[in-house]
């Protein structure tokens, strides 16, 4: 199966059952295949105009309580970004899949890349925070895209699964679980405020149609969800709380894997140059080398680089010009080697083991 | 037991369908591993066209094509672009009506295209004309398989053609192994 089919099958394990989306490649064929199966199953699929309108429909989708996502490459994502910060201001569960390409701009559309890593975080104007997972294969675009959708509900953010054209278009076998396990969103209560934050920080969700009565702004509102755009308490509380949800959890969040915890060396991985680096480790079995692989990267678990006692130096293999090395660079005092490779290739295992025997 | 095989061309000629079959066939009808990746332009027709195989009996890490030991080839555009340095070892089946150049590996001459177009009367089916030989000529995946992957991967109103453009490719590839 196909990098991409495996997510479109996976959102509909999920339940996803609406798609709002403007074909783009590398990501085309996930639109193709919820065209072709949303509609078997009581689902709606739409074709919007462009990326803007495409993500207003699934934010509008989510609203009526159902589970909704879009698929985008590079320049799509660009588009949606006013309303990505909509929907972080609103509290919109959503699933937003970012087949990423080489940019910027046009750049290389049918070319893998992981240069939007820093737009799904700091792309939408204001202070927040969001979710993105990174899968290293198809198997994983599949898990991980069921898991964005349980991500979404759990803490009302949009929530990106950064894939790339490498894995996107990558077939390979892999193995459907019979059940997947969905955890729907928390319904908000009768008698609490729409937008009360309570002890996570995640307000309980008022669908539409089942008798709430809110008002959903992107102005800063109050606990009712009434505008209150001059106030700089509620604005502060209403932002630090956004913000804090998920930060918070951020090590709950984490899903990773780790290889040879006591290594020297450590290589710090998300997306396909994990690919690389078991191969690597494969070839040339060695203890003092070690693998840190994030299949979430945001929130950023800085905590994990601890587990790594005896490190002496991370590497950090990416495919850009170095964007999550800087978040590995502000949480360790050590030497941190940043190895970026753009034009749309995975690195090969040579170029990484050269490094590591130092070879130029 | 691992392979790596290389499949270049020209967009429309089912370069990477080709790849999407040989693969399904080792994935799923043989019990192997399998990773298909490729490589083309935004082009829809006619643009250079690569794609890639590896079929193993162990996991499959590093999912990109690094050493070639099976190279198809079916354009002059991508026998430059492919197939002038074939590692030590390899071995190329080239679609001679094609291909102007001949490689310094061991190689199949497979006229898949003119095989397609004169005698079953259906240039489309070029491709799988040229899996029947890659299987005849080296084995990577049982018959059995190819002809399963082959049928789950055609058109509906199209099978009993594709069957007999695949065992034409079969017998153009014995029939190269046996006058070797």
């Amino acid at each position: 199966m196909q990098g991409n089919t495996a997510c479109a099958e996976g959102a509909l394990a999920a339940g996803c059952n609406f798609f709002g989306g403007y074909p783009i490649t590398p990501s085309t064929e996930i639109a193709e295949h919820m065209a072709r199966r949303l509609p078997k199953k009581d689902g709606v699929f739409v074709q919007m105009e462009d990326e803007i309108a495409s993500i207003a429909t699934v934010i509008g989708a989510s609203w009526t309580g159902a589970r909704a996502m879009t698929a985008t490459s590079g320049p799509g994502f660009s588009l949606m970004m006013e309303n990505i910060g909509y929907a972080v201001m609103t509290e919109t569960p959503c699933v937003i899949v970012n087949i990423q390409r080489g940019g910027p701009s046009t750049g290389q559309p049918t070319m893998g890349a992981q240069g939007d890593m820093l737009q799904c975080r700091f792309g939408s104007h204001g202070d927040y925070s969001t979710i993105a997972l990174c899968p290293s294969s198809v198997q994983e675009m599949y898990d991980l895209t069921v898991k964005a959708f349980n991500l979404a509900d759990r803490f009302r953010v949009p929530v990106f699964v950064m894939s790339d054209e490498v894995i996107g278009h990558t077939r390979e076998r892999i193995t459907i679980p019979d059940h997947v396990e969905i955890v729907p969103r928390r319904p908000l209560e009768k008698g609490t405020l729409p937008f009360h934050g309570g002890d996570d920080g995640v307000p309980g969700f008022p669908e539409f149609g089942r008798g709430h009565g809110v008002h959903v702004t992107g102005l800063t509102h109050d606990e009712r969800g009434y505008p209150e755009a001059t106030d700089p308490h509620i604005h502060e509380t209403l932002v630090r709380r956004l913000v804090s949800k998920v930060e918070s959890a951020r090590h709950d969040i984490a899903d990773y894997e780790v290889v040879n915890p006591d290594a020297e060396t450590v290589f710090v991985t998300y997306g396909p140059p994990t690919r690389t680096v078991k191969q690597v480790m494969h070839d040339h079995p060695d203890e003092r080398v070690g693998h840190l692989h994030l299949r979430i990267v945001w929130p950023f678990p800085e905590r994990l680089l601890k587990i790594f006692t005896n490190a002496k130096t991370f590497i950090v293999p990416e495919m850009n010009m170095g964007q999550i090395v800087r978040e590995v660079e502000r949480h360790t005092c050590l030497p941190v080697i940043r190895v970026s490779k753009l034009g749309g290739e995975l690195h090969t295992p040579d170029e990484l083991q050269k490094l590591l025997e130092g070879r130029p | 037991m691992k392979h790596e095989i290389r499949f270049s061309g020209f967009g429309g000629q089912g370069i990477i369908l080709s790849a999407v079959i040989l693969g399904r066939a080792a994935a799923l009808y043989d019990h192997n591993y399998a990773v298909q990746t490729q490589v083309y332009g935004p082009e829809a027709r006619g643009g250079a066209s690569m794609s890639a195989v590896i079929i193993s009996d162990q996991p499959i890490l590093y999912p990109e094509v690094t050493d070639p030991g099976i190279y198809v080839i079916m354009s002059q555009q991508g026998f430059e672009k492919y197939g002038t340095d074939p590692a030590p070892g390899s071995v190329m089946l080239i679609d001679a009506d094609l291909v102007h150049s001949r490689p310094s590996c061991p190689y199949y001459e497979i006229r898949s295209t003119s095989e397609a177009k004169n005698t079953l009367g259906r240039v489309i089916v070029a491709n799988i004309v040229m899996l029947g030989a890659v299987v005849a000529v080296t084995g990577v995946v049982s018959r059995e398989a190819i002809e399963k992957a082959v049928l789950d991967s055609v058109p509906r109103g199209t099978e009993e053609l594709n069957m007999k453009a695949l065992r034409r490719g079969f017998e153009l590839g014995d029939k190269e192994v046996e006058t070797r």
